[in-house]
């Protein structure tokens, strides 16, 4: 059904991102397309993939972008502009814009965990879903003239013929950096909603009411490094060493 | 209806998982390639292997793109069109063998050295050094020398062993992680997994860096210095620790050459030389005996200042005591440095304070007794939970061995070297210098038909190691070893072709090369080296440098330019060794290596480069490639790396040797070595004893290990050599006091930046041009999703990035009316570039930058002709050139660490001036013609549609 | 957004059709004359074509039948069950016009409504869409339905002249909805251009508490399928000359001519061919006008994924 499932999830799969720790290095976004583009669905096509105007479709991109404090916490050394990288795939929100608008109910949320889906054999490819996602979670596929979104690797998560060490998303598996979790977010005591509770974890644009699964611990707290320059003894008059020479036979004495 | 019905969840993955090592970059990470239908389904990183434990970056991931690009070339070719043109003809393997034997056979007869043989990305040098060795001509090195031969000579010269694959922080108990420079290039993986156990385990991570980006981007703290002053900040660093009296005494004395003596005698031939007794031994003063003994005399308590007379009447002083005179000196206070390297003064004290407090108030300790080298017990391991790592930042600048030097001297001054939390050795590291050979390559060790007398790179001891002849001139052509570089321990690829169309020091007949992008982004002056590479003798109508035979995988740039061109296979359709004897994989705890095989068959006419350097060496009839009736030894490279032995039990891979392929490190060879390594993840591991794990080059323990293993064949411990003697012997020589004497040419230079103490000189590049012409530094690196892979044409990579702008900070885009998408002209000493920009803020405020070698030619790695990496994109090395601006008397020197030859990258100054807006960038290059034919480009790429569910 | 001409098309096409059907479903004109036959054909057209057209949008239009199901939810399936439905009326309508020369009020008021309540439909597509906040207001809905109205009276009074051969009230219709259509669409640009972004970068990345966010580089060089449907930009002085152009050629002009020929027939002027080539070039200003409104509508929205691209 196109309507979202009436009661909550039992379960609301999904991922935590860390921003703290996120290097930008991609290897989810091409661990995904390779993983998705042999599995669920429609390949992930790329058109012109060796001529001027190459594109794709994937599932999961990395932004990078460039905060300057203003008047904001203070970062760095003396408050300089820092880089985040920031990871994006479908957030599989409770209030899933891109459901209720699909008009043939390809695109559907999983009563029993949450994830939101689209079914191939019904999509029109009217792009609809896309106009509707507020985070641009969903790509159309070109060649196959159908919409790709993130499945949380639904082939994976429940592949009894992987290992259950990797029943987990490829992007969660790749990632070198540890910055991917996944998990319920519906299950308060999940390791991944206590790494929300503990590290403040965000949805994106809240304002738009989409209430997202997905959430994402912002960058820590920093304290600069002049901080400690006060730990330093200052001012000691240190020419000919003579006074640190005298405290080094008192340390050898000590050996 | 249920729509779980719909989804197929539990379908197999693939037919059959066969596991092997990555080659995307140079991490050698264990992938496992899915394989269904015979074509590769997934490749994802093997959770056994011990450098990437299950994660796989973006290169990786995209292995798939790499294995089916259509740049690969399809046969051997020979050139038809003039060099460059790219018009070849296809040819047989038989002929192209046979066209290269007899290039080489000649030259080999005639005069070897006319051979230059240099390998780019070679992960197999233990074999091309070898083969280059029987073949006997001094012209042998890999791309070591325009990439990060400073920090791996500092290091090894300095602590027995270096970054990256000589060691590693040891990211489960460190508390301090310092990261120097971009370093996003070696070791990603590894660095990735070790930042996420750091924010995991609350440490605290500072980068210094001029550019803000990767990992400095998740940095608890980041310091964007000024590029080239990261050796200066060290030594404020080294100040205000010496000056609060926060270095670890007893560490320096039990490890290091602190108490060694220095002789005081200047203006003789031995002043700032150890003095030694007559076994040559290093001497120390005895202070309960008030004598002078031999270092590591049993139970002797050695002093680390006061003037002493030796026995020859000669006075001496602890090395130690210059070290603390040289850095107490109040120009290396923060104050004194900040405006140098634009780093604040209680920044720089905060850092110290920072170090000088985790390395003592958080010390830890390991209970577990170990017995060090001079007998003594110790009840557990000192743990300083202080790490450092650094790569091509520091390295890429020609201060950069000084610099390397300094950060070593700071971690041992700290005790933070292999100790618990610090910076840990991966074995067979550490080696003191002692224990690696001296370089050959003078007339005296080669001659017509007979192999080099010794490997081509090692470690020169003094001016008398260098290969030069009785005049001091060059014997090698790219003139490493020489008074130019005398410590070029890796060679210098980056001057081979500039050297060899000059004809100096002498011309070559043959250019031999493997996976080296010199007429593209591997090279200084592109458009210079493409006019050498082109150029024609006016008398004979021949080609300056008269034959290039060139093996790649890829069209690159630079199989344009090649005369014979020997395809090589991709990653996943060849045999490789990640050898022990050439550069390890190696992690602290463990001794590793692993291999490469064929997991998917060659649909083409290549073959793996190894085997047909295997090949050649046999048809060339080389020792050790061929038997006495000139009969092949190997059949290919798999079974040479199964039966090659380099010392008796000793062979490429450590592991499942024996018969019963139970012996690890020595053992007899074992037909089903590569069986076993397959089955086994392909790599092999064991573990080295928890005694034996810390304090390796000193640990008993260990040391016995090392030679079980076969590292070695006796103990080897390292002393850490803060004052670095061989380095004072040059200036000795450059002091016209000691044999041989330097040339007059480069005494004043030696002088000046061969310190024996860890020093900072303004880079040479930067030193010798006006600042206020040329007022910005201009610096590249390589995006993670591309750093060291091999073809960034690749179909799903390239969408990433897939041009570059120049990136300007805020504070210059506002002088100059700068906005995105604008273009400029970016101006060096040498040339001018024009380029679009776009704007920055997290970047040191005086330095540009770019991604690097997004920058294509078109016609190249068969994208099309109007792709935006052929068009828009750009190179920064158009403005590098490989020689410094001329001199007063004329002469210029290369454009490299005067100590190592180390291509100084990251020395570049520039200015900038607005440009109208462009579409293509400048210089722009007539296109080149595909090698073998027009590739098809596909309109659209459905990879892995046969298998929709 | 991405101004697709096929939605562009469909949405100007089908708006005036279904505002012709409206007004014909009033049996304001006589059914007997043959203008009115042809009007009625003429609405069949216009929605048929810009429904055909709006199929060139889809990926799949071979499944476009799946579009009915989910009427439940999705107002573009419920535009395409209506769509389809507001045939059978206005079928009926055309056929007893056009066969019989009749009118009937129950099947007439029945294709009216049912045309009105598509055009609805087809606003509240995009309406709902909280991502686009420039659409994301009751204006929008008022704006489709008023356009397709004042659309509908121009075309149909040409028709009506040309039927009666005098002046039909449909020309009152015109003027007063084109005043109206137009006073509305104003107030929706002014309702567009004192938009406060209701999300920005920051929230979009929830960074906004470390400082002022910019995007530093995309996740992909090229374009990608976000970024050319969802990335248009227009530039500001571009847009305002098209706006007049819009408001000239959609409003203006064929008010003025309406008016024209209404003072003129009502004055006893002939209702001649040149009072039908007024009003006929009248509707095909206001089509054109429409086009470039409609261009705007969508050139000018900003997706709410915009925040993650820089645009």
């Amino acid at each position: 059904m196109t309507s979202l499932p009436a009661l909550p999830t039992p379960k609301k799969l999904g991922l935590v991102i860390d921003l703290d720790v996120c290097v930008g290095c991609h290897a989810c976004v091409v661990n995904c397309k390779e993983w998705n583009t042999g599995g669920y669905g429609a390949a992930l096509s790329d058109q012109h993939p060796y001529g001027a105007d190459v594109s794709g479709a994937w599932l999961n991109r990395v932004h990078s972008f460039e905060v300057v404090p203003e008047g904001g916490e203070i970062v760095g050394e003396a408050g300089e502009a820092r880089i985040v990288h920031f990871p994006k795939s479908c957030l599989h929100c409770e209030d899933a814009p891109c459901v209720t608008v699909c008009p043939t109910g390809a695109s559907y949320k999983r009563t029993e965990d949450g994830i939101v889906l689209v079914d191939e054999e019904k999509c029109i490819g009217c792009g609809l879903c896309a106009w509707s996602c507020p985070y641009g979670a969903r790509e159309m596929d070109l060649a196959a003239g159908v919409m790709k979104k993130c499945t949380l690797c639904i082939d994976r998560i429940y592949n009894e013929t992987l290992e259950e060490l990797d029943r987990q998303p490829a992007c969660v598996r790749t990632c070198p950096a540890n910055a991917r979790h996944f998990g319920d977010l519906g299950d308060p005591s999940s390791v991944v909603s206590m790494m929300v509770a503990a590290r403040g974890g965000i949805d994106l644009m809240p304002e738009q009411g989409t209430r997202p699964v997905n959430k994402y611990l912002p960058p820590r707290p920093r304290k600069p490094l002049a901080a400690s320059a006060g730990q330093m003894p200052k001012g000691e008059d240190t020419s000919g060493a003579t006074g640190f020479f005298a405290w080094l036979d008192g340390m050898l004495d000590r050996i | 209806m249920n729509r779980t019905e719909r989804v197929a969840l539990s379908e197999p993955v693939a037919d059959e998982i066969r596991k092997t090592t990555c080659y995307m970059c140079a991490c050698r990470c264990g992938i496992n390639v899915h394989i269904k239908d015979g074509r590769i389904r997934y490749i994802e990183g093997n959770r056994d292997h011990p450098v990437n434990k299950g994660v796989l970056c973006a290169k990786g991931s995209a292995g798939i793109m790499q294995h089916y690009a259509p740049a690969r070339l399809r046969a051997p070719l020979k050139r038809v069109g003039p060099r460059g043109s790219g018009k070849f003809e296809e040819i047989s393997w038989e002929e192209a063998l046979e066209i290269a034997t007899g290039w080489l056979d000649g030259v080999r007869q005639d005069d070897p050295k006319k051979l230059a043989f240099f390998t780019g990305r070679d992960q197999s040098q233990s074999l091309t050094g070898f083969w280059a060795q029987q073949y006997g001509t001094p012209n042998y090195a890999a791309h070591g020398g325009f990439c990060s031969v400073n920090m791996a000579a500092a290091g090894i010269m300095t602590i027995g062993g270096a970054f990256w694959e000589f060691g590693a922080p040891d990211w489960d108990r460190t508390k301090l992680f310092v990261l120097f420079g971009v370093a996003e290039d070696h070791d990603s993986n590894p660095i990735k997994m070790g930042i996420a156990k750091l924010k995991q385990n609350g440490a605290r991570f500072v980068s210094v860096n001029p550019v803000r980006t990767g990992y400095s981007a998740v940095a608890d703290n980041w310091i964007g210095i000024r590029p080239g002053t990261d050796g200066l900040l060290i030594l404020a660093i080294v100040h205000e620790l010496l000056k609060a009296r926060r270095i670890d005494v007893d560490y320096l004395v039990r490890y290091s050459n602190a108490t060694w003596l220095v002789i005081d005698a200047p203006g003789t031939a031995e002043h700032g030389l150890f003095a030694r007794d007559g076994e040559g031994k290093p001497l120390v003063f005895e202070s309960v005996t008030e004598q002078v003994v031999a270092a590591g005399s049993k139970g002797a308590r050695a002093t680390l200042s006061g003037r002493v007379q030796l026995a020859d009447g000669r006075f001496a002083v602890p090395s130690f005591q210059l070290l603390a005179e040289k850095y107490l000196d109040p120009k290396y206070a923060p104050e004194a440095v900040a405006a140098e390297t634009g780093v604040a003064a209680d920044t720089i004290r905060g850092l110290a304070a920072e170090i000088a407090r985790v390395a003592f108030d958080e010390a830890i300790t390991i209970e577990q007794p170990w017995t060090d080298v001079h007998g003594q017990h110790h009840q557990g391991f000192v743990g300083r939970p202080v790490s450092f790592h650094a790569m091509r930042g520091l390295s890429a600048h020609s201060n950069g061995f000084q610099t390397a030097r300094a950060l070593h001297m700071l971690q041992v001054l700290i005790g933070a070297v292999d100790c618990p939390g610090g910076f840990r050795f991966e074995p067979p590291y550490p080696k003191p210098v002692s224990a690696h050979p001296t370089p050959h390559g003078r007339a005296e060790h080669f001659g017509s038909n007979k192999p080099l007398s010794g490997p081509h790179l090692g470690f020169p001891r003094g001016p008398e190691d260098l290969l030069v002849d009785a005049e001091g001139r060059p014997a090698r052509i790219d003139k490493a070893f020489s008074w130019d570089a005398p410590f070029s321990v890796h060679g210098l690829m980056h001057m081979v072709i500039a050297n060899a169309h000059a004809g100096d020091p002498y011309p070559v007949d043959v250019l031999f090369l493997y996976m080296a992008n010199m007429a593209w982004n591997s090279s200084m002056n592109t458009a210079g080296v493409i006019r050498m590479l082109e150029d024609k003798d006016p008398e004979s109508g021949e080609y300056k440098i008269p034959k290039i035979i060139y093996s790649d995988a890829y069209a690159s740039e630079m199989v344009a330019y090649a005369d014979l061109v020997l395809p090589d296979t991709t990653y996943l359709e060849r045999h490789d060794c990640i050898s022990l004897l050439d550069r390890p994989i190696s992690e602290p705890d463990a001794v590793q290596d692993a291999i490469r095989w064929p997991v998917i068959e060659p649909d083409r006419n290549v073959r793996g480069f190894q085997s047909v350097l295997i090949d050649l060496g046999a048809r060339l009839r080389l020792p050790g490639f061929a038997d006495n009736h000139g009969k092949p030894l190997y059949k290919d490279y798999a079974d040479y790396i199964v039966r090659h032995e380099r010392r008796p039990g000793i062979g490429p891979l450590a592991g499942f040797r024996g018969l019963k392929g139970d012996r690890a490190g020595r053992g007899a060879t074992n037909p089903e070595q590569l069986q076993r390594y397959i089955e086994n993840g392909s790599f092999f591991s064991t573990h080295i004893p928890l005694e034996a794990q810390f304090f390796k080059h000193a640990n008993q323990a260990y040391q016995d290990f090392g030679v079980r293993m076969g590292f070695f064949d006796t103990p080897q411990p390292v002393t850490f050599q803060l004052y670095q003697e061989s380095l004072q012997k040059f200036r000795l020589s450059a002091e016209g006091v000691r044999e041989p004497l330097a040339p007059e040419t480069h005494r004043q230079r030696i002088l000046e930046t061969f310190d024996p103490l860890p020093d900072w000189y303004r880079p040479l590049g930067e030193a010798m041009v006006d600042g206020h012409t040329f007022p910005y530094h201009a610096i590249t690196q390589r995006p993670a999703a591309m750093y060291h892979s091999w073809g960034s044409m690749n179909a799903w990579l390239r969408q990433i990035h897939t041009s570059n702008a120049l990136y300007v900070p805020g504070s210059i885009c506002e002088r100059l009316d700068l906005a995105d998408g604008d273009w400029v002209w970016l101006i060096s000493h040498h040339s001018r570039i024009k380029v679009p920009v776009a704007r920055m803020e997290a970047v040191n405020s005086s330095t540009v930058w770019t991604w690097n070698a997004i920058g294509k030619r078109e016609g190249a790695w068969g994208l099309d002709r109007n792709v935006p990496e052929a068009q828009k994109s750009f190179l920064m090395n158009h403005l590098i050139h490989e020689l410094l601006p001329p001199r007063q008397d004329g002469l210029r020197w290369s454009n490299s660490d005067p100590i190592t030859g180390q291509a100084a990258w990251y020395d570049l100054r520039v200015r900038i001036e607005k440009a109208d807006k462009g579409v293509v960038s400048e210089p722009h290059f007539p296109g080149i013609a595909e090698p073998d034919g027009e590739r098809p480009s596909p309109m659209e790429l459905r990879y892995g549609q046969e298998w929709e569910q | 957004m991405h101004p697709a001409s096929s939605i562009i098309v469909f949405t100007v096409l089908s708006g005036l059709g279904y505002g012709l059907a409206a007004f014909l479903g009033l049996g304001l004109l006589d059914p007997s004359a043959f203008a009115t036959k042809v009007a009625y054909i003429s609405a069949l057209v216009l929605i048929a074509g810009g429904l055909l057209s709006s199929t060139l949008h889809l990926g799949n239009p071979r499944r476009a039948w799946r579009a009915f199901s989910q009427w439940r939810s999705s107002w573009l399936s419920r535009e395409g069950v209506l769509s389809v439905l507001v045939f059978v009326p206005l079928a009926m309508s055309a056929w007893l016009c056009a066969m019989e020369g009749r009118y009937s009020a129950p099947i007439g008021i029945a294709g009216s409504l049912l045309s009105l309540a598509t055009v609805f439909c087809t606003s509240m597509i995009y309406a709902s869409l909280k991502s686009v906040q420039a659409w994301h207001t009751r204006l929008t809905s008022a704006c489709y339905l008023l356009f397709s109205l004042a659309g509908g009276a121009l075309l149909g009074s040409a028709f009506g002249v040309a039927g009666s051969g005098s002046a039909s009230p449909l020309s009152f219709f015109a003027l007063v909805l084109l005043i109206s259509a137009w006073t509305v669409k104003i107030a929706w640009l002014r309702h567009l251009d004192s938009l406060k972004p209701l999300s920005t970068p920051e929230s979009a990345t929830g960074l906004g508490a470390v400082g002022r966010v910019r995007l530093f580089e995309r996740p992909h060089v090229t374009e990608n399928y976000l970024t050319s449907e969802m990335g248009f930009r227009v530039a500001r002085k571009h847009a305002a000359k098209l706006r007049k152009f819009a408001l000239l050629l959609g409003g203006l002009l064929p008010g003025a001519l309406v008016f024209l020929v209404l003072a003129a027939l009502l004055a006893g002027a002939e209702a001649g061919g040149a009072a039908i080539l007024a009003l006929m070039a009248a509707s095909l200003s206001h089509i054109i006008g429409m086009l470039a409104e409609r261009w705007l509508f969508f050139a000018e929205a900003r997706h709410a994924v915009m925040n993650y691209y820089g645009g």
